[in-house]
């Protein structure tokens, strides 16, 4: 399975975008296809400091809860409202529609403690 | 070291992983918990019907004249009044009116069908044994028996074509010998998803062909694979406890709100004192449906609370899909208990609001 290019990954199976000093967080396809069926997710608050890699919400399957661990630090500047009405959207387009919140990153070069495509491909493969 | 369970396979390991199923670990064995989807499951067996495989389920068969009179001794609900072709819901009590296990009986002409959950197929087969009496037989067929269920309101018309017997005027909680797919077995009309359906019980070696032939002739009626995620969301909301959450060692059947299979009229029975004192005791804790406000499921655990104070706990909860909202079991003092009161569930330090139900959440419609 073939990850997405111009994004970074982290082992928790989130995905970062970046444009400038501002990350757009989701889920991989992998990480929701493991989940299953999405009925909740909960997210921080606009304007929450993230610690990189902290514990900062949850993503609720018919069957489990599981924790969200930001993949970047810094202040959340929006929400994925769409997910509080939908939370499916994950499930459809996690890498479009179904992204879960943006971080203005107090650190840039944090983003090196994250993974590539190739190998986040690897990580998966490796599962 | 610590080294991992060995997880054993049903008869029909191969086929889930053919069909793409998600394994998980379940009662020892390695289990479908989904194919496509628990929502997607779940509508199936809502509107047409699903195929579950049930064979990590452990199948007891009890054989001898007396084999009613001690089950009688052993459970809470009437076992020797059964006549052949019955099938009955039991509970095996423990001395404190707790519940071993949560079973089905099924009597044939020659000898009975005990089905008890995989969790406690092994507690229960040494329970059983422990209390055997010399006059009666018992052979533990876990794991070399399947057990195949298929359930939905188009369960008659797939299966029909599959069995010797006529399927339309089988009773609910009825059972025959049958050909099945070819095979001798037995065919009961029983399940745990508030549908219609029926439950197949055949030899292992002929599980994975009938499981095949079932499913190819049923797709063209929407019939699809459903796994135990699927199981567990149309159990709760029909109302059905799971061991393990409405009912345990702990929690018994007055407490679980099954009273009704508790024949206090039984001269004797395990547990009977301690089962009659929790019928009386007006403060006795009690499992009662609740429905939550807004989009946060309710989990095993939660507490539950009622103006600022706590008065239980969730057993069971999830998305009900025929509901449309949140549903959850918990067990919770009988002052905050009414049908209509209101409580709140503690969520990650949020309380939110629900309300208490009858149970069950869904009841399929009258045809």
């Amino acid at each position: 399975m073939a990850q997405p290019t111009g994004l970074l990954y982290s082992k928790e199976h989130e995905w970062v975008k970046m444009d400038g000093d501002v990350a757009t967080v989701g889920i991989t396809e992998y990480a929701q296809n493991s989940l299953g069926d999405i009925v909740y997710v909960e997210l921080p608050r606009v304007g929450a400091e993230l610690q990189q890699f902290g514990n900062i919400g949850v993503i609720e399957s018919v069957k489990a809860v599981s924790d969200i661990y930001t993949p970047v630090g810094g202040e959340v500047v929006e929400v994925n409202g769409e997910l509080e009405a939908d939370p499916a959207l994950v499930n459809r387009e996690p890498f479009g529609t179904g992204w879960l919140f943006k971080v203005k990153l107090a650190d840039v070069t944090q983003n090196q403690n994250l993974l590539t495509p190739e190998k986040y491909d690897e990580l998966v493969a490796s599962v | 070291m610590v080294s991992e369970p060995i997880l054993r396979r049903t008869a029909l390991f191969d086929a889930h992983r053919a069909l793409g199923a998600k394994i998980v670990p379940f009662g020892g064995f390695e289990m479908p918990v989904q194919y496509a989807g628990i929502l997607a499951e779940h509508d199936a067996v809502r509107k047409r019907a699903g195929l579950f495989d049930l064979s990590h389920m452990a199948q007891f068969e009890l054989r001898g004249e007396n084999v009613g009179a001690w089950a009688d001794a052993l459970t809470v609900n009437n076992v020797e009044t059964m006549k052949p072709w019955q099938a009955r819901y039991n509970i095996f009590s423990n001395e404190n009116g707790g519940a071993h296990d949560d079973v089905i009986f099924y009597r044939l002409p020659d000898r009975w069908l005990l089905v008890v959950n995989a969790g406690n197929a092994d507690k229960m087969w040494a329970h059983v044994n422990a209390q055997r009496a010399s006059d009666v037989t018992l052979t533990n067929y876990h794991g070399q028996r399947a057990l195949i269920a298929i359930q939905g309101p188009r369960s008659v018309d797939i299966l029909q074509s599959f069995v010797d017997v006529e399927l339309a005027p089988m009773k609910y909680y009825t059972c025959a010998e049958a050909t099945i797919g070819g095979v001798r077995g037995v065919i009961a009309r029983t399940g745990y998803t508030g549908e219609d359906g029926f439950e197949l019980f055949v030899e292992g070696d002929a599980a994975t062909p009938l499981w095949d032939a079932i499913l190819a002739a049923g797709r063209a009626h929407g019939l699809e694979p459903a796994g135990l995620g699927a199981r567990d969301v149309l159990r709760l909301e029909a109302g059905m406890p799971l061991y393990g959450h409405e009912m345990t060692e702990e929690i018994g059947p007055i407490q679980a709100g099954l009273g009704w299979a508790v024949k206090f009229a039984k001269p004797a029975f395990r547990g009977k004192a301690a089962l009659e004192a929790q019928a009386a005791d007006a403060a006795l804790p009690k499992i009662v449906g609740l429905v939550l406000e807004g989009r946060v499921p309710a989990r095993a655990g939660y507490r539950v609370f009622d103006d600022g104070i706590d008065v239980g706990e969730i057993r069971s909860g999830s998305l009900g899909p025929s509901v449309g909202k949140n549903i959850a079991t918990g067990l919770i003092s009988p002052g905050a208990a009414t049908i209509g009161s209101n409580v709140s569930v503690e969520i990650r330090g949020t309380r939110h609001d629900a309300t208490v139900v009858e149970l069950p959440f869904y009841k399929r419609p009258k045809v």
